[in-house]
């Protein structure tokens, strides 16, 4: 990763927001740095969204302050903080042309009508919006409206760009799309991105931080990969990527038995004699042609092209494990067929239960 | 034609039927008239001619024909001022509540149209609430004369169809995406430019709604110009009314209901052109 570790741009410092009796923000601080594209990753109702609104200054937080370049915006009105929002239905203004959708956060400014006019051309070159220009938002697909809205927010030149859910009503092709082009603008006019999304492959694509929410606090901060490969504990571990759990527990010998086996991991500094859990990714088993591994059965193939899936039942947990297989050397792998497993020890990860 | 459409058609039937008989061919009768002659003791004699209508263009009559534009135009305008406000106040307050208070803004409608214009002639006249409230705060000059003037006419009509403006604005306004105002206010607009450039013109559909409603039922109307203006002045409501019931002139009262009637239809349809011309975007805007 190459982040410049400079001051942040925008910090969070022990945000509370509540709605009646919900906390739906609970005491969160976050640092964002510039020119970082940083997502905030959770499932609905962990409060992604209310902690963008009150950034964006929507919602006013009912504790701690919010700074924005070493400016206290906690309770600035909207229109008066240098940073900007995409909103997630687009929020088009549907009577106004796409050159007139752009231009509107010039006009505020009251820029000179020669600026306004070369800046607009300009930023629909960028987004390769200018044979557009003239239409209305009801005559665009959603890709079309998706970068609109994102030219329309670029075009202010905020310290921050807000982006909520920005690829969420696009199908998976134009998603996938959009992501990279994303990545690509955002370097290309080195504004900081903070992206909300309940989508974690596409916050693992992005950014260059990942901040994991749940009811209202950040689980963990970290780069992708620290957040997918040390995943901090078992909500993280399950939330991102596809995840084997297996309930057992650490013996004296500081070692995790399940299933009448023993596997040797790093008990990571949990006490010893106490249930655990330990997490492993399919990618980190594997087939052992020795027959000293764990004894399965093969239950379920899915094939994905590039690997297989296999569900290998085993005394160790309710649930089938998964294993992935790269396709070529999978042709043992039928259901039906005992297989031997073997974890990879480094990579699991053991939790509290 | 499908069996699907010829059974559409057939439930139509009914409504066609009634407006038929009962609205068009009326309004072909009217139409007729206009074309002949009075006849000495009112009715009808059919001798063509189309002098009826040169005579609406009587400086005379073209000159009540603006006093009712006036009168329509004030009413409306004053209307859609009140109304504004109100349906706006109506979508702010909690979802729970909304129901309650737009029944509260109908309310008026559950009494008859006469014992609310009769009404304002209680709290209006000389002796009247308005005057009484003014002398009782310490007023010692004459009564204010408030009844019997345009002042009253437009009054009452304001008071008669303000319901109708409310509701029509508040349907605009109850589906405009509130992420639309955010999107303003988030470049860079304040609440002020945001209603000017985004909120009222997306609203645009139901101002016009309720305007057009309003300004249609005050051209016409006579029975608040006979009450509340006190016969001093007329609208061409109170024209067309004396021209059949007093004047026995019914060629001539057909042929300025006549010119009302068309004046009715050209609004209608600039305000039905202006919304289909929104209607697209207001789905945009419902959908976001």
């Amino acid at each position: 990763m190459n982040i410049d570790f400079k001051a942040p741009v925008l910090a969070v410092d022990t945000v509370v927001k509540r709605f009646g009796k919900t906390v739906a923000v609970n005491g969160l601080s976050l640092d964002i740095r510039e020119n970082e594209f940083f997502a905030l990753l959770g499932p609905s109702g962990c409060g992604k969204t209310t902690l963008l609104r009150m950034i964006a200054g929507f919602e006013v937080p009912d504790e701690g302050r919010i700074r924005l370049a070493g400016t206290d915006i906690t309770e600035q009105a909207p229109e008066k903080r240098p940073l900007n929002l995409m909103f997630q239905s687009y929020a088009l203004f549907p009577h106004m042309t796409v050159r007139q959708n752009l231009a509107y956060g010039l006009e505020m400014e009251q820029l000179a009508k020669s600026e306004i006019s070369a800046r607009v051309e300009e930023m629909l070159k960028t987004t390769d919006l200018q044979a557009l220009a003239g239409r209305k938002p009801a005559e665009l697909s959603g890709g079309q409206k998706q970068r609109v809205a994102l030219a329309r927010a670029l075009i202010k030149r905020p310290k921050v760009l807000l982006l909520d859910e920005p690829l969420g009503a696009l199908d998976k092709k134009l998603r996938e799309k959009m992501q990279l082009e994303l990545k690509r603008l955002q370097n290309e006019v080195g504004i900081t991105f903070i992206i909300v999304t309940h989508d974690q492959e596409e916050a693992l694509v992005m950014a260059d931080r990942v901040a994991v929410l749940k009811d209202g606090s950040i689980l963990q901060c970290g780069t992708p990969q620290e957040v997918y490969e040390r995943p901090a504990n078992r909500f993280v571990a399950g939330f991102i990527g596809v995840m084997n759990f297996i309930e057992g527990e650490i013996g004296a010998d500081a070692l995790f038995r399940a299933g009448g086996e023993v596997l040797a991991c790093d008990h990571n500094g949990l006490k010893r004699d106490q249930k655990a859990v330990l997490a492993v990714r399919p990618e980190n088993i594997v087939l052992k042609s020795d027959g000293t591994g764990i004894a399965g059965t093969v239950v379920d193939v899915a094939y994905h092209g590039l690997d297989r899936q296999l569900y290998v039942k085993t005394t160790l947990s309710a649930a089938p494990l998964q294993v992935r297989l790269a396709a070529t050397g999978a042709a043992a792998a039928q259901t039906g067929a005992a297989v031997s497993l073997g974890f990879d020890a480094a990579a699991c990860r053991i939790f509290q239960d | 034609m499908s069996s699907q459409t010829v059974r559409s058609n057939l439930m139509a039937l009914p409504a066609v039927a009634w407006l038929f008989l009962f609205m068009v061919v009326p309004c072909l009768i009217i139409l007729a008239y206009a074309f002949l002659t009075r006849g000495l003791y009112g009715g009808i004699e059919y001798t063509p001619t189309a002098e009826n209508f040169q005579r609406v263009i009587d400086p005379l009559y073209a000159k009540i024909f603006l006093t009712s534009v006036r009168i329509a135009g004030l009413a409306t305008l004053l209307a859609i001022l009140i109304a504004y406000p109100a349906a706006y106040a109506i979508c702010l307050s909690p979802k729970r509540t909304q129901p309650l208070l737009l029944f509260f803004a109908v309310l008026p409608f559950w009494s008859n149209y006469l014992i609310r214009t009769y009404a304002w002639i209680v709290l209006l006249n000389r002796e009247g609430l308005i005057n009484n409230l003014l002398r009782w705060f310490g007023y010692e000059g004459e009564p204010l004369a408030l009844l019997y003037r345009e002042g009253a006419v437009i009054t009452g009509l304001v008071y008669n169809y303000l319901p109708f403006v409310i509701l029509a604005i508040y349907s605009s306004l109850s589906r405009l995406n509130g992420e639309l105002i955010e999107a303003s206010r988030d470049l860079g607009a304040g609440r002020v430019r945001t209603f000017f450039r985004v909120t009222l013109p997306l609203t645009m559909p139901g101002v016009a709604a309720g305007g057009v409603f309003v300004f249609v039922l005050s051209i016409g109307n006579f029975v608040t110009p006979a009450l509340l203006g006190g016969g001093r002045f007329q609208m061409i409501g109170n024209l067309v009314y004396d021209q059949f019931l007093t004047a026995n002139d019914w060629p001539f009262g057909a042929a300025l209901g006549m010119v009302l009637i068309a004046i009715m239809i050209g609004l209608l349809l600039l305000q039905a052109r202006a919304s289909a011309r929104f209607c697209g975007e207001k789905q945009e805007a419902a959908n976001g």
